[in-house]
Parts: structure tokens; sequence; C-alpha cells
């Protein structure tokens, strides 16, 4: 492995850089892999759904209708991934802002899935436009619909790739041993670290924003007029959650990457994400607990919606934020792990409650989703994950950068 | 120099206040206080008989499918992407009662609101249309609209959002929608919304008996084009009584106003407590050393 990064450095021109990215891109490692196996079908399956529904509408691989316009990609695949990717900007503000150097270690891996996230998300919302082709629109500047919150969101969205791909950059940089360029962009990463996280708090709410408008349609538990500050709020721990998931997976796969120093650091961090994952849930459980009483809703809650609310209240984010105090309190790191799964699984039944079961929630025809949006929500997931996995194998992710960054430091 | 910069600005702004003028000197009608005046069309539920005929003639001129069914009590009929406008019948304390439903027209439509290229949008003589070339699909609008208006098709690889237009393109050469043109019971009365509330009232206060005391759309979701008269409280009728008064835009509008103090204000919080932390950061390491 080292031998490969030495060489790299040694590269010059433009001939041998594009050779060198001709040979990184071809496959490496076993192939029949248990995730190969799995996702390899699915992602196939998916590409000819993808199809079938350019040909013949969005209707024919879904079971949107005119009542419930926005389903499973929106909901699951935009609304609840852009909250995953929270951790982006979250860890950003800790390493750059804070300047706490002790998450340093798991910054770039963290930006890269938020950026990954950001990619596929966002490109999983053109698979739900009925016109894609009109979707240079509102970018380009023809017709500006600038009192909309999706127009602020679709901006953010693209303004906020471009943040994160220059925080990432470096790792490209140090990939093709292109040194003069490794020091201009890791020159612009404060501002842009600066930038993406605005852009963050603002899109990341934003996403409750959208919904605002839709007051009469979503059940009264889930809407308020609080929506964005509880979504600003829930990033927070979903995007941490994530990190922690992740990386205890990473930390597995790509073992032999990471080195001796990191991997006993590893438990450190976890535990310090754990408390500040068990400090934002319990902001974001008083803020809703203050929403339910100003909202007066307690004839509500002795519903079945209402049963509904109390076990995503009680049971994925009390539950879990205690679980998180008891890990660190403990130094336990198999409950954090658990936490972090049990919060990943409320904000995913969060997100689907404002934006899929609470939304029409009294209609006589409820909208569940087709297998069809299934396969594709895998199929963007899947492909997520190779190229990220693609990424992390080539590029200095999570082993050290090579020896000649910290020659010139 | 002869032309210097003072006369440049007056120029500028001559030419700023004619182009204006030019705008709001236009054909359309404004009241006394000098706000535009939207057309709109009021419905008189007891002059309706239920002969579709305002389904028929707006399936026509829009090059869609002749009407499915017909108005009967117990049965609701809903617009969708091939019926712009439907009449359904509802069975009240005073008799049978039919309801044409269509887009209302909101003075502040949430659908032009939510719409992020302005494909969905509201003329300035009051109709809100739908732009096929600007629209990229994404149905936001049928998100936002609290009366379910904007319909699409889902079985097209060129899918179009259906709605009632007001028969803008009519209105623009001086003529009237189809419906209330071809009403044969003169239920539909198109004109100015002022002019159309003056009516209402008239109507209400001249027959007391006949109607009750409200104009649906008069200040439901902010004020309507479209307003309804009825002879029963308008709940008996499938109106939905969940609906605020407040326009729907209003809703967000919170949201969006605080975006650029956000982006004013957090940027040099975040440098503030970055430079901070650096010098704290670089101290520490010179003790250390």
């Amino acid at each position: 492995m080292n031998n490969i990064i030495s060489q790299k450095s040694n590269f010059k021109g433009s001939e041998s850089t594009f050779k060198f990215i001709l040979k990184e891109l071809k496959p490496r490692g076993k192939f029949l892999t248990p995730f190969n196996i799995i996702s390899v079908p699915v992602i196939v399956l998916g590409v000819i759904i993808i199809v079938f529904r350019f040909i013949n509408g969005i209707g024919s691989v879904t079971n949107l209708s005119q009542e419930v316009p926005w389903g499973l990609w929106i909901g699951f695949d935009v609304v609840t991934g852009v909250a995953f990717a929270g951790g982006a900007y979250v860890l950003t503000f800790m390493v750059y802002i804070l300047n706490v150097k002790k998450y340093h270690s798991i910054v770039r891996i963290t930006v890269l899935n938020g950026f990954l996230a950001y990619v596929f998300y966002a490109g999983a919302l053109l698979l739900d436009l009925g016109r894609p082709w009109n979707v240079i629109n509102p970018i380009i500047g023809n017709s500006f619909g600038t009192s909309s919150v999706l127009f602020l969101v679709a901006w953010h969205f693209l303004l906020y790739m471009i943040a994160e791909l220059i925080e990432f950059s470096p790792a490209i940089a140090e990939w093709l041993g292109a040194k003069r360029a490794r020091k201009i962009l890791s020159g612009m990463t404060i501002a842009a670290v600066i930038f993406g996280i605005t852009l963050s708090t603002l899109h990341q709410s934003g996403l409750g924003a959208l919904y605002l408008m839709a007051k009469d349609k979503i059940h009264p538990l889930w809407y308020s007029e609080f929506i964005p500050i509880l979504f600003l709020v829930s990033s927070i721990f979903a995007g941490l959650s994530m990190v922690i998931f992740e990386g205890s997976i990473s930390h597995k796969v790509f073992f032999n990457q990471i080195s001796e120093k990191n991997h006993k650091a590893q438990n450190g961090i976890v535990l310090s994400l754990a408390k500040i994952c068990a400090g934002a849930m319990f902001a974001y459980f008083f803020m809703q607990l203050l929403v339910f009483i100003h909202g007066k809703h307690w004839d509500l809650l002795n519903t079945p919606m209402g049963y509904w609310f109390l076990i995503e209240m009680l049971g994925f984010v009390v539950f879990p934020m205690l679980l998180f105090v008891y890990s660190y309190k403990r130094n336990n790191i198999f409950t954090v792990k658990l936490a972090a799964i049990i919060t990943m699984i409320g904000i995913i039944i969060n997100r689907l409650n404002v934006t899929v079961i609470g939304f029409r929630w009294d209609a006589p025809i409820h909208y569940f989703p087709s297998w069809m949006e299934f396969v594709v929500t895998l199929t963007v997931i899947f492909t997520e994950i190779w190229i990220f996995r693609w990424v992390v194998n080539r590029m200095p992710v999570l082993r050290e950068s090579p020896d000649w960054v910290k020659d010139e430091k | 120099m002869s032309f210097d910069r003072r006369n440049f600005i007056k120029t500028l702004g001559v030419a700023g206040i004619t182009l204006m003028a030019a705008d709001t000197f236009g054909t359309i009608k404004k009241d006394n206080k000098g706000n535009v005046e939207f057309y709109g069309m009021l419905y008189d539920s007891t002059r309706c008989v239920g002969c579709q005929t305002c389904e028929t003639v707006c399936a026509e001129s829009h090059g869609l499918p002749a009407p499915v069914g017909v108005p009967k009590s117990g049965v609701i009929r809903k617009t969708d992407e091939l019926h712009r406008t439907v009449v359904n019948s509802f069975k009240t304390s005073k008799g049978d009662v039919f309801i044409k439903t269509q887009c209302m027209h909101c003075n502040e439509p949430a659908c032009g609101a939510a719409c992020l290229t302005k494909a969905m949008y509201k003329t300035k003589e009051g109709p809100v249309i739908w732009r096929g070339e600007k629209c990229m699909g994404c149905r936001y609008c049928m998100v936002s609209c609290p009366f379910d208006i904007p319909k699409f098709e889902y079985h097209s690889s060129n899918p179009k959002i259906q709605k009632c237009t007001m028969c803008n393109e009519k209105i623009e050469k001086g003529g009237i929608p189809a419906c209330a043109e071809n009403c044969p019971a003169e239920a539909i009365k198109f004109g100015t919304r002022r002019e159309l509330l003056a009516e209402a009232r008239k109507r209400i206060v001249q027959n007391p008996g006949t109607y009750v005391d409200e104009i649906y759309g008069d200040q439901t979701a902010g004020g309507t084009g479209f307003m309804y008269i009825s002879p029963v409280p308008f709940k008996e009728l499938g109106f939905s009584t969940k609906l605020q008064n407040k326009s729907y835009p209003e809703l967000s509008k919170g949201f969006l106003y605080s975006v650029p103090s956000v982006f004013v204000l957090l940027p040099p919080l975040l440098l503030g407590i970055y430079e901070a932390t650096k010098k704290n950061n670089s101290k520490e390491s010179d003790e250390n050393e």
C-alpha cells in the first residue's frame, strides 16, 4: 500500500495521470463478497425500473396519487438522507471552527459520506421530477421562484455539494499526487467550512419548512410552525449517529487502512460523540415537548396516531438518549452503537411521519410505496456505497496522507 | 463632462418611472386605492341546476375528454388530470344543492409561492396559470395547495400539470371563461373580484331567506378569485372547514425572511469563533514548547 502512494507522488504530466486514473478505475479485491452478491442484482433491477419510469411516467412504477404527490423517494431518499448527511457540518464545525483536534481523523470520511449522500439523494430527486429537463430553470436564472422554500433548498443543495467537494478535495489532490493543487485547495477549506455550515443550517431546516404550507394535510401532532427548527436540531444527532454507525462498519471493512493510533483513538471519539448526541437529543426532546404543550393536542394522544407519536418520542428519542448517557458513563462502546442505530431508526420514523405517514393520514386510501419504489431506493443507497468504497480504497480518506504532505508542513 | 454622473442617474430614474408607469397604467382595472383588481368568478349555488354544461365546454375548450358520470348525492366526483372542473350534488336541509369544483384562483396562491420556477403563476389579471416551459414537475404545488387543485399526469413521459386556468387565453383577448359564458342558468358570473363581492353581498341582502350570510372565498385562504354563495352553510356542501383565513404563503414567510439574517450573521460568528480558538491553540502550543 505504501508502495503505491510513494509511486503516485512521483507522477508528473497529464498523460501519466490519465493512465493512473484508468488503472485506478479497475476494481480491486475479491468480487464475490456478500455485499456484492446482494447489491449487484438490486442495482441492475433498479436501473431497469428507472428506464421504465422515464418511458412510461412516474405513475407506472410508483403508488403516488393526486392526493399524495411526494412519497418514499422524497420522504426517505431526500429528506431522511440529508438528515443523515448532517454529520459533515457538525464535525467540520467542531474540527475547523472549534479546533477540537480529537475528531480530525474522522473528518475526511464524514465529509466524503456527506458529499456522496448529497450527490445521490439530490440525484434521487431527479428521478422524482416529472420534467427533469427543466431542472436547470431555477439555476440559470430564466425563472427564479424566490418565494419558494424549494428554490432555497435546491440552491443550497448545489452550493453545499460544491463546498463539500472543496472540503474533500485535498484528499483527491493527494491521491493524484498534485502538490500545488493540494496547497491551493486546502487553503480554501476554512472558507468552504464556514459557507457549508451556514448552508447546512438553512437547508436542514428548509427541508422541514417545505411542509409548512401543507398545514391541513399533516397530522397535527407532527405539524407545527417549528418543523424547521426541529429538523435542524434533529439533524445534529442524526448525522452523528450516522458517523458512529458508519465508523463502526468502516473500522471493520477497511481495517488495514487505519493506523494503529487512529484505531486506539476511535473508542474515545465514539464516546464523546455519544455525549454530544445525548445533549442534542435532550434539547430536541425538550423542544418537542414544548411544541406539543403549545399545540394543545392532549386529546389526540389517545388515538392510534397518538400512540405512534408516543412510541416515536419515548422509544426512539428518550430511550436512545438515556442509552447514550449510560454508554459514556459506563464507557460501553456496544451500547453507543446500539443507541446510534435506534436513533437512526427514530429519525427515519420521524421524517416519514411528517412526509409520508402523517401526510394525508385521514385520507380514505393510504399511500404505501410500491416494491419498485423500494428497489430504486435501495439502488440509490447501494450505488452510493459502491462509490464510497471505491474512493476509500484509493484516496487517503481513512489512511494517513502520503509522506510528502507532512514534509510540506 | 457633458454627461456627468448626476445626469446619468436622473436619466435612469426617469426611464425607470416610465417603465413602471407603462406597467401600471395598462388595461387592468384598479380600485380607488390604486390596487390592481383581479378578475374572478362568483358561483351561485341557488341557480345551478347541475346540467354539467360547464364541464362539457371546459373539456371541449381545453382538448380534454368529455365528463364522466353525473352529479348524484352521496357520490363525490373529483377533478383529475382529465377533468378540470366537476359539479357535485349534496343532500342538504334545503334539498339538493349543486357545487362546482375547480381552481379557486387565490389572491396569494400557495402553489405559486411553492413553485421554484414560477411555472405556477398568478397573472396580473387574476387567473393562476401553469407554464410548461418552466415547470420541472416536482409537484410541490400539489403538496402546498390547500384545495388539492393541481393534478399531475402520472402516466406520461412528458407530464403536464392540469388545472383550471380561468381560460386565461380568452381573458387576455377580452373574452370570458367558457364555463361562465355558457352557463344556461347564469349561475357563474365573471367580473372583477370587487364587483363580484358587491354583487354577492347585494344578492344576500336582498334575499335574506334564500342565502346564508356568508361568501366562501371572501376570506378563506387569504381570499380567492372564485367565490361561492349558497342557501345552506358551506360545511354541508363538502367544503373543508379546516382552512385558515390567512393566506397559505404566509406560513413559510417567517422562515424565508430569516434566511438573509442567517446568511449575514452566521458566517462572521463562525469566523470569530475560528479566530478565537486558533489563537487559543497557538498559545497553548507556545506554552507547551
